[in-house]
């Protein structure tokens, strides 16, 4: 794949008046890549894609595409399509005229429109509805005809704002094998926009977290999920989140704020937080070494149930395998010290601290496969 | 049940056969009789009225006149008020007192407007003459020469009307999802190709109402008629339902205004029924 497609922001910022939506960002997305601008809704993630689309000009900063600098240039001739969250079709034309409005705005020829829109018709497996108006297909059709019409363009970048938000959970997970299929067939550079953490992880090459319009974490999911860089980042991706406990000082080293009879960390570690994710803590009903807890409730969720528990003055969340019944009993909890993150007052992770181990020998309680258990 | 659904209709039904119903069947039915003099019965004449009125060389000049009216002012005023409303639907400085500005005739009662009109209209001091005379022109009596006052009179109505269909159009223009614009700008759409790919074929259902209402507003001047130029010089903007009203009130011959207006009636009619069913077929209603 050429360069033509490799999307570059340099110190890029918007202000709207008073308030700044994106504080001077900068990255290099690779030809070929699947990006994820991953936050919290008000982050600045659609900002910054409405800014690579020119659909808002950058208050500061260069955006380039290819060689070119296109941050004074109009949407139409950036090279780029985009598939919008309400889909942007338009009522009044079928289906056909929906994916060919683009060619016939660049003039293509009318047999070449043809052919193309049979080819990406049959690609997105519209070919019975090309006919009908938007208003006669279901969400998932109208979903297709808006990547129809960015597909037929065949332009080598696709921005997505949040494409499957208007879809029903179902739908949803069989849109993100299918988007992510087409992507890797067709080459494409694609930067999608979501707050689901789940699209994220199962969808990108390559997570870019935003909060408050900076870029806190840039990796793959893989780094995101055993990796995060901060407190925010450990606790916005993984369902149910990272359980994240206060810890204070305690005689040999830092315990959780109300729980002062197990020590978990040195005691430099007194003040920031300990992090765990829900999959990788293990219960055990019997009492031990481990951090003594209490089961609160818990929550049935099929595969697995999450149990709610008491250490100290917090609650933590465990996820434990099948349905499991131990509402109000006393046990205790171990976890390995490679699974444990720690953040520093500021929330910022700090890898010069390592964890006390609190390893159990034998199971009671069994812990579901670590792999893929973040999925619904 | 029935005769609840029943009773909450009553209401509109008993206003609308009163004001509206009963009026049509009694005009419809004074149409086909001549009145009796001196206390002797009316006389039923069956259509010999209409004969009479289709004889009548002044109703066709006046049916002509409004043809003309109407030709003049519905396709101006509508695609002034669209134009308009492009505009101020744009960012704009100071967008809601231009807004205001266009909105402003159409509050004016009409007799006031009129009343205005009169004065940039009037020979001597009026201000188009004025302006004339100030580019060495000499001045042109607006609603005295028959060639011009039915032209004066309908340059007034657009302006009248252009602001009252302009915030139809606003509002349509401003249910109108942002994000269409934005994904034909994407595709570098120019603004022309745009308009007329999305945005009129969309303003379809506004364009059909207001083509209704500007056809209706057309046969029902009145106001403005009896102020500027009383229907003169010589009947050149003697407009239909003025014509009725001097009919009606000025000649007391109310059988000859009630067939004006049954035509009138069955005109609109027809040309409605034309309308909803040619456009609304080419329509999309969202």
């Amino acid at each position: 794949m050429s360069n033509q497609s490799r999307i570059r922001l340099e110190r890029v910022t918007k202000r709207w008046d008073a308030t700044t939506a994106v504080d001077d960002i900068s990255f290099d997305v690779t030809p070929g890549q699947f990006v994820i601008l991953l936050g919290p809704s008000g982050c600045g993630k659609s900002t910054t894609l409405r800014m690579i689309a020119g659909l808002e000009e950058a208050s500061d900063g260069r955006i380039h595409i290819g060689e070119r600098d296109v941050t004074r240039l109009p949407p139409g001739d950036r090279g780029l399509s985009m598939v919008f969250q309400s889909y942007a079709l338009f009522p009044h034309l079928s289906v056909a005229d929906n994916i060919v409005f683009g060619l016939r705005s660049r003039k293509v020829p009318k047999d070449e429109q043809r052919q193309r829109l049979a080819k990406v018709a049959e690609l997105v497996d519209l070919t019975d509805y090309l006919d009908r108006k938007p208003a006669q297909l279901s969400g998932g059709q109208r979903q297709r005809v808006a990547l129809a019409r960015s597909i037929i363009s065949e332009h080598p970048i696709c921005l997505m704002d949040e494409p499957l938000s208007n879809l029903d959970a179902r739908l949803r997970s069989d849109m993100r094998r299918e988007i992510k299929a087409l992507q890797s067939r067709l080459n494409m550079t694609v930067i999608y926009v979501t707050h689901d953490q789940v699209e994220a992880m199962s969808m990108g090459d390559r997570v870019l977290l935003m909060q408050h319009g900076k870029i806190v974490q840039d990796g793959t999911p893989d780094e995101l999920y055993n990796r995060p860089a901060s407190a925010f980042a450990a606790s916005f991706i993984g369902s149910p989140a990272m359980n994240l406990l206060p810890l204070v000082a305690g005689k040999d080293g830092a315990v959780i704020e109300g729980e002062p009879s197990t020590p978990v960390a040195p005691l430099d570690a007194a003040g920031g937080h300990l992090g765990i994710r829900p999959e990788d803590i293990e219960l055990r009903i019997a009492p031990g070494s481990g951090v003594p807890a209490n089961v609160l409730s818990e929550e049935y969720l099929g595969a697995d149930t999450i149990a709610y528990v008491a250490v100290g003055s917090h609650t933590l969340r465990v996820r434990l395998s099948g349905k499991q019944a131990l509402t109000g009993q006393p046990c205790s909890l171990y976890w390995t010290s490679e699974n444990t993150h720690l953040f520093d007052a500021e929330g910022l992770r700090r890898d010069d601290l390592t964890t006390f181990p609190l390893p159990s020998s034998s199971r009671s309680v069994p812990r579901p496969p670590a792999v893929g258990s973040f999925q619904h | 049940m029935q005769l609840y659904g029943a009773l909450l209709l009553l209401p509109a039904a008993v206003l609308l056969t009163t004001f509206a119903y009963l009026p049509t069947v009694t005009t419809v039915i004074n149409s086909l009789f001549l009145p009796g003099f001196r206390g002797a019965p009316t006389e039923f004449v069956g259509l010999e009225n209409y004969q009479v009125l289709f004889d009548d060389p002044t109703f066709w000049k006046v049916a002509r006149n409004n043809l003309i009216y109407a030709v003049g002012t519905i396709p101006t005023s509508i695609a002034l008020a669209l134009g308009m409303a492009l505009f101020v639907n744009g960012k704009l400085r100071g967008r809601g007192f231009v807004r205001m500005a266009y909105f402003t005739p159409t509050i004016l009662p009409m007799i006031a407007a009129a009343n205005i009109w009169m004065f940039f209209y009037a020979p001597q001091i009026g201000l188009f003459n004025k302006l004339l005379g100030m580019l060495g022109f000499s001045g042109v009596n607006w609603l005295g020469d028959p060639n011009l006052a039915l032209s004066s009179v309908i340059v007034m109505s657009v302006w009248k009307e252009a602001g009252f269909f302009m915030i139809f159009y606003l509002a349509a223009l401003q249910s109108m999802p942002p994000e269409l614009k934005e994904a034909a700008d994407l595709e570098g759409t120019s603004r022309w190709s745009f308009f007329w790919r999305v945005t009129f074929p969309l303003l379809m259902p506004t364009t059909l109402f207001v083509l209704i209402n500007a056809l209706i507003n057309s046969v029902r001047v009145v106001d403005h008629l009896f102020i500027l130029t009383k229907g003169g010089p010589n009947n050149a903007t003697n407009l239909l339902l003025y014509y009725v009203y001097e009919n009606a009130f000025s000649f007391f011959d109310r059988t000859t205004a009630a067939t004006i207006t049954v035509v009138i009636l069955l005109v609109l009619a027809v040309v409605a029924t034309l309308k909803f069913t040619i456009l609304d077929r080419r329509t999309h209603y969202q």
